[in-house]
């Protein structure tokens, strides 16, 4: 089978960040508060550069999970500005979210894949990032070339003997894995993922890491991940960044890092 | 009701704790106005003692059950239970969009899932045969008032349970579709639907239940059916004729509410 392109083509008139020069992600003064709450974030400036793989970690309630959300305005910021892949994220309309949602993939803590459905239906889901009606909904339903990409990706994170088994007869693992499928499915030119090996034990949990920092290292994408295991922010990232204080309190290259340095870091902040 | 007292060490709390007085004199009115209902509205003792043997009376004359016309009968039994199914249908099929419509979280508006709950309420609260009597009116007499009253009395039910299905999926799912740029349609038809199906074919099949019982009894009000027979039967006194309808209907009743019971069983 073909390999399936890890990256597609930015959607006309989006600005191709890698194309341009600009960073794929670029923060300013972002800060949120979340109704009469503390404030979680004050003033926070960060830039991820294209093709980079960059591990942000913080202790609970730093705002890790909130940074990766803001950004493709899963949770709206109180401020700041944030561009992202070459647009303004918070002057964006409804129909432009939509578009520069397309092509960011989103990889989250449990797999929120519909666990009555097949694996396969779930990838299939995947291509409602640039299409749309009941050939989307169902792999029933999905024309032969969606399918053959769908059964593709399942082949690319090692699960395609199991297309058509339920979610819900999946280990967490394997879930996690589909839920990686669906996200190539989209042909994401920037992946987030929030704590993907949060919710595994520690085998599954690396599978699914290396599988994402793999495919991130084949095709030169942007992967910007969370994770509470330093191991694995070390190993898988090129560069850590540490979330304290509202602000970036740590913003190194991984291979200059220790295991212990970052703990330490956690019981400092 | 009652204020909790923390009992001492070693002691046993009363059996009864402290009442509050409120709650109390609410209970004492509820119960007067029970009772007060039952002597006033109820049968009285008179006329249980007198309706007693009247009903024993009937039930003595309907038997043996006559079924010479059975044939007659089975075919009404069967145009009663298409009513059923065609109304029960109509109205699990329009329920599904006005599920979408007054589902919290789904619907593309709050004043638009403000009147879609409105109008399931409506659907829910008038009677199913008041909606026959306005049908009868409007189409005429006959099975197709049936059909749009049962559909009508089906939507005020089920797209109430379709819509507290759907808003109780899991929200993960969706807010991954949405995350990758579906539209709502897509994340509805992906993500929620299936994940509420399980629920929903559930009432659909109370639905079928509730829409065979209830087609029974529209023909008493000229919406056509089997219940056409059964008013006939006892205007002409036939009561042995009767007691054949009443015999089909509880076996028709009875096989759909078994059938219903396996396949829910089956399905959750």
């Amino acid at each position: 089978m073909n390999v399936v392109a890890f990256q597609q083509t930015a959607p006309e008139g989006a600005v191709s960040p890698a194309r341009s020069g600009l960073p794929a992600a670029s923060v300013r003064g972002l800060s949120k508060q979340f109704g009469t709450g503390p404030v979680i974030m004050s003033g926070l400036d960060l830039d991820i550069h294209h093709g980079s793989r960059v591990a942000i970690i913080g202790a609970n309630g730093t705002g890790k999970s909130t940074l990766i959300r803001m950004l493709v305005r899963l949770v709206e910021p109180s401020g700041g500005d944030i561009r992202l892949l070459g647009e303004d994220v918070r002057k964006l309309d409804a129909p432009g979210l939509k578009r520069l949602r397309s092509r960011v993939g989103f990889v989250f803590q449990r797999h929120n894949l519909v666990t009555r459905l097949s694996a396969l239906t779930n990838v299939v889901h995947g291509v409602q990032s640039r299409m749309s009606g009941p050939r989307t909904w169902t792999q029933l339903l999905a024309p032969r070339e969606v399918r053959a990409e769908a059964m593709n990706c399942l082949e690319r994170v090692g699960l395609a003997d199991k297309a058509m088994a339920r979610i819900d007869t999946l280990s967490g693992g394997q879930s996690q894995r589909v839920a990686v499928a669906r996200m190539l499915m989209q042909r994401p030119e920037l992946v987030i993922a929030d704590e993907p090996d949060a919710s595994l034990d520690p085998k599954s949990g690396e599978e699914v890491m290396a599988t994402l920092a793999a495919l991130a290292n084949e095709q030169d994408a942007t992967l910007i991940f969370v994770s509470h295991r330093m191991e694995h922010a070390i190993r898988f990232s090129e560069r850590i960044v540490g979330l304290g204080g509202g602000r970036v309190a740590l913003d190194q290259p991984s291979d200059t890092v220790s295991e212990a340095e970052l703990t330490r870091f956690f019981h400092h902040d | 009701m009652t204020e909790a007292l923390t009992p001492k060490a070693g002691q046993l709390p009363p059996r009864i704790q402290r009442v509050n007085p409120v709650a109390f004199s609410l209970s004492v009115a509820v119960a007067a106005f029970v009772i007060w209902s039952m002597t006033t509205a109820g049968p009285s003792p008179d006329q249980l003692a007198r309706g007693l043997p009247n009903i024993g009376n009937i039930l003595s004359r309907m038997f043996p059950p006559d079924f010479e016309r059975i044939d007659r009968i089975l075919w009404s039994l069967f145009q009663t239970f298409q009513m059923a199914i065609a109304g029960c249908a109509i109205g699990l099929v329009l329920s599904v969009p006005l599920g979408i419509l007054a589902a919290e979280g789904l619907s593309p508006h709050p004043a638009i899932r403000t009147a879609a709950r409105s109008l399931i309420a409506v659907f829910r609260t008038v009677p199913d045969l008041v909606w026959a009597l306005i049908f009868v009116i409007a189409v005429g007499l006959g099975s197709p008032a049936g059909v749009l009253a049962i559909a009508i009395d089906v939507m005020g039910f089920a797209a109430r349970f379709f819509a507290e299905a759907m808003e109780e999926t899991d929200k993960g799912p969706r807010e991954a579709l949405s995350a990758l740029g579906a539209n709502r349609l897509g994340m509805i038809m992906s993500a929620v639907l299936p994940a509420a199906a399980p629920s929903m074919i559930a009432t659909s099949l109370y639905c079928l239940e509730k829409a065979t019982r209830a087609s029974v009894v529209l023909g008493l009000v000229g919406a056509g059916g089997i219940g056409v027979e059964l008013k006939v039967a006892f205007d002409l006194f036939a009561y042995q004729t009767a007691a054949t309808i009443i015999l089909v209907i509880l076996i028709l009743v009875i096989a759909v509410e078994q059938t219903g019971g396996w396949l829910r069983r089956k399905i959750i």
